[in-house]
């Protein structure tokens, strides 16, 4: 397949195709910039390739290199399933490329977020402006020239005192005070209200400022980046395993996705599969995580339409899935569970029976809620017909996950790129067509039900294996088996079998060669060859010191996991040291967020609060 | 003389004792009921030297609270509207009860007290003009803040309150009818009588649609889920959206008290008042033919408690309805308004003639 598109791009725009390969099975084009536009075109438009979503578009810096920068476009066809990505070395004395934001609509926002990173201009776009960074910001943030430590005040004093404050968005490009249209023989004046970044209805941190008439919203424009916190940044400045507890920070209702997304990620560039439990576990931990952040957004939405109740009861489901999180990791939110090559620790005893009792109470409480919400006529007065995106909106504005599924494209990345057996399970794919409020309602509903039978068949199918000890007098607790090999005390330790909890890191050998992949360049020897064995320490070292630790070889991958919200792409590119070049995270509500605006046109005030309810804005992977 | 404004001022203490406790209660009640509801605790912080009574002292600690915080005036506020605007709102509320009767007649000592506060022969329309009132308080607040949230609350109060308003008079005009007569007390009387010997002449058997369409305006009317716009609080947060202190309790204390006026009203027009099944001046006569003589007092406080439960019953009607439906939208509060209660209350009130020539 890629051979073909390779062909036919470089029979096409033979001057401008640098570079054509694979790499970890990733399509890669290189191409010059003056001829972005026009492939981008070809490759959107051409019935062969068909590339109508825009999946990424992000920026890296190679500092040193002559060009400096690049910029990375993922597309993805829905016709034939397959990504491409294109790279555009660009110089640095003159940072420059054509706007692609005319041929998709979330190229406007993609192209502001590496503007503000990178410094890099879009000629043509309608609306550069930055957009994680607030406007004062001095420099761009993700060049490798800029000091991680450096700090800027917020504002200066300097600004505050002899600045106008002038509106910087501009609604319609008209000032303000002109904002008189006339209806009827009447002039009209329309009405401007600040919606957020401190509103009820905008959980996370997010502002739209609302042109009005009347109850009638005439345009919206949506400001993010209140919750940057650098996510892209400090991974470039970690070790590859460091950077868990960022990512449980994205998408803080189901970190455990993000973990897993991150991890097969480093796992593709390094080229290493992990065993088939550990599989099966990432299954059964990212559903039940899906469950909860299904469980959150619909009841979150119920409650900003009134009802309470349908909000206190998938909060009290919620509660059995955070439980369930928590017997295994240890932690609800913050859990930084999975790590290259494995998972932390393997499930604990008779979980799968724990995991039946909750999810019956999950069960009794979705039943509950459709009772209470489904054919409630005011519910679905409320949600039906409201915040609607076509399907080529959607596709152009590349949502993802249970939004474009709701506007009727059949698009799922647990189907169409299997990941972690995902292949090996049975389930379906729920489609809307109108693309409603009501229609995501309802789909997510109904994942959340095929969320239960997937993690029913992951234990089901999961490899059981020895996991309980053998107690013949051979085993001594982890930690004084940890003593005796500072002592040095080390004869037999290899053979013996510490008694410790299943869930508690590197202990208990049989524990945890079933979740760890047999790689020594990313996997932690279990604590018994740690101290039992000269090969174990010096394995172990080899992972923990600075400077060492995993190093995945030079290049690059994209992949992605079907998030909550969609699809979680994450692209590590890799200098052959222990800390990544760069990592980029496609956060999948960035899209909604981006196409907010669109949606709410022409609707009234009150329909914001259910479209946003919909569009599940989670801040943290929003801005990252 | 004295004696007659010394009854005044008594029957007037009772009143309001039982609209503001039941309105400050209400406030426990519906924390309560909510927890039931979402198999939750609710409220039972608040103690006073450690007995902490299910929470009831919350009712307490709210108003300390209200009346210790500071209230916040922003800068560009219409000072003297602004400042008035919650007391219009709660002074509306409260004068409704006046012609509320909450019982018959007791004798002490030979003179017969009324238990109404103020007998007036226009009952109805009394309340009715007192109703179209409340909504200035809500008007003027809201544009006397100054800020855009609380003008659009403003606005849809006002286009809601207003709407409903018609509505509200047309639902009653068939039990009006039926009782031919606009005086509170007298229209409770009528009630006492029986159908087929048997049956209550109550209201709501008379005008079972009348009943349903008068206790959704009644609810729109107090602005409470699923007619909450004005307030809506995850969309414009409401038009008290610049209130703190009490000038918000007040607001709040409105909203309870038009539920506990709702729920007196509906039960006087529809659920006989203060009348007790088969009970007389003089105790009771059953349908059977037994009866059982009682003492002039002993019936007016059955009669007054008989008045109580029924209103708690629609409290927990109202409570139970806030906790369970969603809210409205702006438009189709308008919509359900003018084109569904308006037409039905208007055939109503055809039928209803038609009926009632017909048996003549």
């Amino acid at each position: 397949m890629p051979r073909n598109i390779f062909k036919t791009l470089q029979q096409k725009f033979s001057d401008f195709i640098l570079e054509a390969y694979t790499y970890r099975d990733d399509a890669i084009v290189v191409v010059d910039r003056n001829a972005i536009y026009d492939i981008c075109k070809f490759l959107r438009d051409d019935s062969r390739m068909k590339f109508d979503l825009l999946m990424d578009l992000a920026g890296v810096d190679y500092l040193g290199r002559d060009p400096r920068f690049e910029v990375v476009y993922t597309l993805y066809s829905l016709k034939n399933n397959n990504r491409l990505r294109i790279k555009v070395p660009i110089d640095e004395r003159n940072p420059q490329i054509q706007t692609v934001s005319t041929l998709w609509k979330i190229a406007d926002w993609y192209e502001r977020e590496v503007w503000d990173m990178y410094g890099i201009r879009f000629k043509g776009h309608p609306d550069l402006r930055r957009i994680l960074m607030y406007d004062e910001f001095k420099g761009h943030p993700l060049r490798k020239d800029y000091p991680i430590t450096k700090r800027q005040p917020l504002i200066t004093a300097e600004y505050t005192n002899n600045s106008t404050i002038t509106p910087t968005v501009e609604l319609s490009n008209k000032a303000m005070d002109e904002y008189v249209s006339e209806e009827d023989g009447l002039k009209v004046k329309h009405m401007f209200l600040n919606m957020g970044p401190s509103h009820p209805a905008m959980h996370g941190v997010i502002k739209i400022i609302l042109e009005l008439d009347g109850e009638r919203v005439v345009s919206a424009d949506v400001g993010i980046g209140y919750l940057h916190r650098s996510f892209e940044k400090h991974s470039e400045s970690i070790y590859y395993n460091g950077v868990f507890p960022y990512t449980d920070r994205l998408n803080y209702v189901s970190p455990l996705i993000n973990n897993v997304g991150y991890a097969l990620t480093v796992e593709k560039l390094l080229d290493i599969e992990v065993t088939e439990r550990c599989k099966y576990i990432r299954i059964i931990m990212s559903e039940i995580s899906r469950i909860a952040d299904h469980l959150t957004c619909i009841g979150a939405m119920a409650m900003e339409l009134g009802a309470m109740t349908a909000f206190i009861y998938f909060m009290q489901a919620r509660e059995a899935m955070y439980q369930l999180i928590e017997e295994v990791t240890g932690a609800r939110i913050t859990i930084s569970y999975v790590r290259v090559g494995g998972v932390k620790a393997d499930l604990p005893e008779r979980y799968e029976k724990r995991v039946g009792e909750q999810l019956k109470k999950v069960r009794a409480e979705i039943k509950q809620v459709h009772k209470l919400l489904t054919r409630n006529r005011i519910f679905v007065d409320r949600v039906q017909g409201v915040g609607v995106v076509s399907k080529e909106d959607a596709i152009s504005f590349s949502f993802t996950g249970p939004l474009l599924r709701a506007s009727g494209v059949d698009y799922d990345v647990r189907k169409q790129f299997p990941y972690s057996n995902y292949d090996k399970i049975d389930f379906e794919i729920p489609i809307g067509k109108n693309g409603d409020v009501y229609d995501r309602y309802l789909i997510r509903m109904e994942e959340m039900e095929q969320s239960c039978l997937i993690i029913e068949q992951a234990f089901e199918k999961m490899p059981k294996g020895a996991i309980m000890v053998d107690f013949e007098g051979q085993e001594i607790p982890a930690e004084k088996m940890a003593d005796l090999g500072k002592f040095g005390q080390t004869k037999n330790l290899l053979h013996q079998v510490a008694v410790t909890d299943p869930t508690l890191l590197g202990s208990n050998k049989p524990y945890h060669d079933m979740v760890y992949a047999p790689d020594k360049r990313v996997s932690l020897p279990s604590k018994e060859k740690t101290y039992g064995s000269i090969e174990g320490l010096m394995n172990h070292f080899m992972l923990i010191m600075d400077g060492y630790g995993i190093r995945p070889p030079r290049g690059e991958a994209y992949f992605a996991v079907e998030g909550a919200n969609g699809e979680l792409g994450f692209y590590i590119v890799s200098d052959g040291t222990d800390k990544a070049h760069r990592v980029r995270c496609r956060p999948p509500c960035f899209a909604f967020v981006a196409g907010f605006g669109k949606m709410i046109e022409g609707a009234q005030v009150a329909d914001i609060v259910p479209a946003f309810g919909s569009i599940n804005m989670i801040a943290g992977e929003l801005d990252r | 003389m004295v004696e007659g404004i010394g009854i005044v001022l008594l029957k007037l203490a009772f009143v309001l004792l039982f609209v503001l406790n039941f309105g400050g209660l209400l406030t426990w009640v519906e924390r309560k009921q909510s927890a039931l509801m979402q198999d939750r605790i609710g409220a039972n912080r608040a103690s006073i030297f450690g007995i902490r009574l299910i929470g009831l002292f919350h009712t307490i600690a709210d108003a300390v609270k209200m009346f210790t915080k500071e209230s916040f005036r922003p800068v560009a506020a219409e000072k003297f509207l602004f400042t008035i605007g919650p007391g219009i709102s709660v002074f509306f509320a409260l004068v409704g009860f006046a012609v509320i009767p909450f019982g018959d007649v007791l004798i002490i000592g030979g003179k017969e007290i009324n238990l109404q506060l103020a007998p007036l022969n226009i009952g109805v329309l009394y309340l009715f003009a007192v109703a179209g009132m409340a909504v200035y308080g809500v008007v003027l607040g809201a544009w006397a803040s100054k800020n855009n949230f609380a003008l659009l609350g403003g606005l849809r109060a006002s286009a809601q309150m207003i709407s409903y308003e018609v509505a509200l008079g047309v639902t009653i005009i068939g039990s009006l009818m039926i009782y031919q007569t606009v005086e509170l007390q007298e229209i409770v009387r009528w009630q006492g009588g029986t159908l087929w010997g048997w049956l209550p002449k109550w209201g709501v058997l008379m005008q079972p649609v009348g009943f349903i369409l008068f206790l959704t305006v009644g609810i729109a009317q107090s602005k409470r889920v699923p007619f909450d716009a004005p307030e809506g609080e995850s969309e414009i947060i409401g038009y008290f959206l610049e209130y703190s202190g009490m000038g918000f309790g007040m607001y709040m204390l409105t909203d309870f008290v038009e539920t506990v006026m709702i729920s007196a009203i509906t039960v006087t027009l529809f659920l006989g008042g203060w009348q007790v099944p088969y009970l007389m001046a003089d105790g009771f006569h059953f349908p059977w033919g037994a009866t059982w003589q009682l003492e002039n007092w002993a019936v007016a406080l059955l009669q007054v408690g008989s008045f109580t439960l029924k209103v708690m019953f629609f409290l927990w009607l109202q409570m139970t309805i806030r906790w369970t439906l969603p809210r409205f939208r702006y438009d189709q509060i308008m919509r359900l308004g003018w084109k569904y209660i308006l037409p039905i209350s208007l055939v109503n009130i055809l039928i209803t003639g038609l009926i009632i020539t017909l048996l003549k």
